[in-house]
Order: structure tokens, then sequence, then C-alpha cells
């Protein structure tokens, strides 16, 4: 089975046409990447509908503008994927 | 409809926000400045025009969904079908169902039918954010108001 890692860089690279190789648990998703906002709702929809969750984008964008957070938390992927991972712990069985 | 000034949807027919799917109403004009280009002696309602149809009515589900407190905008349409031509004078029903409720976006299958042939179809999604200002959210529920939306789905 893949790691939500490698399920959610397979995602991006085939939603933003990025080379796999350049995707990394280190690569923060706008500044190495360059995905904009609106691919990056692509990405969320995909990821979404692959882990049957709903990524709370608006509640994690409103953090990163109240500077609670910084956007390494939610943007660098292998941070994305722990938060996706909470998030897939979290369902309902 | 009046295709000049993007208004498409005459009426909406039925409406559950809670499963996510609407019926709309569009008659299509028999007369518009539209058709003298598209097409001359051939008029045609635009392909364009449908996408929009089908727009418009999965909008006004999202705005059913979220209470009338923000606003989707177009981003993206998927798997597109133009089926046949739309005469005008023809009576169109829209049709959406919501297929995914993000957190700052919606996805929608949409579906214009006439006479019970599908005409168009489309996946079509929205960013859904803050409306840019009160006079579009007044606009809005005022629309909303004379195509039939039912008061409960309006939280102004």
């Amino acid at each position: 089975m893949a790691s939500t890692f490698e399920t959610v860089a397979d995602i991006i690279a085939d939603t933003c046409d990025i080379e796999r190789d350049r995707i990394t648990p280190e690569s923060h998703a706008i500044k190495d990447l360059g995905i904009d906002s609106l691919d990056f709702l692509d990405v969320a929809f995909a990821i979404d509908k692959e882990f049957g969750i709903k990524m709370p984008l608006e509640q994690w964008t409103q953090e990163v503008n109240d500077g609670k957070v910084s956007t390494e938390e939610y943007f660098v992927l292998g941070n994305l994927c722990a938060n996706i991972d909470k998030l897939v712990a979290a369902k309902p069985a | 409809m009046l295709l000049e000034y993007f208004q498409m949807i005459d009426r909406i027919e039925s409406l559950d926000p809670v499963s996510g799917k609407i019926r709309t109403t569009c008659q299509v004009p028999t007369e518009s400045p539209v058709f003298t280009g598209h097409f001359p002696g051939f008029p045609r309602l635009p392909g364009a025009l449908m996408i929009e149809t089908m727009a418009q009515t999965g909008g006004w589900l999202v705005l059913a969904k979220v209470g009338f407190s923000r606003m989707p905008f177009l981003t993206r349409v998927e798997s597109a079908k133009m089926r046949r031509f739309v005469e005008p004078g023809e009576a169109l029903t829209g049709e959406a169902t919501l297929t995914h409720d993000g957190s700052g976006f919606a996805v929608i299958d949409g579906v214009i039918s006439c006479g019970g042939q599908k005409v168009a179809s489309a996946e079509i999604r929205y960013v859904v954010g803050p409306f840019p200002n009160d006079t579009i959210r007044a606009a809005m529920l005022s629309k909303a108001r004379d195509i039939g939306f039912a008061e409960e789905f309006i939280h102004a």
C-alpha cells in the first residue's frame, strides 16, 4: 500500500504537471514547486477524494494569515501528509 | 433567459441543499442579439452559454448550501459535452448535483436537458469565497427571490 506521501506526490505530479522526481517530503508546495492557489484547490479535491476527508483549507489559511502558524506547517509536503494522516485517523469508523 | 445579460436561469423548480440537488428552468428566447453572430442565418445557443447555464444552476445550489454567506466563482470546467444544437424558443431544464463540498471550493455535476433529452453535461468546479462587496450580495439575494428561491434557504 502506497504511503500518504507517495499518494500525495503522485496527485501533485498528475494535477500540476510537475516531474515526480522533483517532489520530496521537504518540498514546499508553493515556494519550491510553484503550485498556485487554483492548482492547489485541484490537489485538495483529489486528496479529499482519495482519502475520504475534507481538508480544512479555510481554517488552515486563516491560521497562517493570523500568524498562528507558518506556511511550512501546511505546505511542506511532509507536514501536509502528517496533517492528512491526522484527518484520516479522526474519521468516524 | 436574457442571454446578453448572462441571465440564464428563469426559475428554481426544486432545490434541496441537504441532498445537494437542484433543478432549474431556462427558456431560450426566440430573439437575442447573441443569435445575430451565432450564427448568421443559423441561430443556435452558444456552447459557452450552455456551460454558463450549468454553472449558474450549480452556483445557486452552492449559494443555498452556504446560506448566501459566500459566493461561488467558476474556476474549472471538466468533461464538457455539447450533445446537440439548441434552437431559439426551446425550453431547457438545468440540473446539478453537488459531488464534493470542499473547504473553500465545491464541485458539481451539471446537465442541461430538453424534452427529456440530454443536451449538455459537465463537471464544474468553483472557488467559494467572500462576496466581493455588498452590492453583488444584495443583487444575488434579489435575483434569488425573483427566480423562486425558497426563503428558508436565504439567510440574509
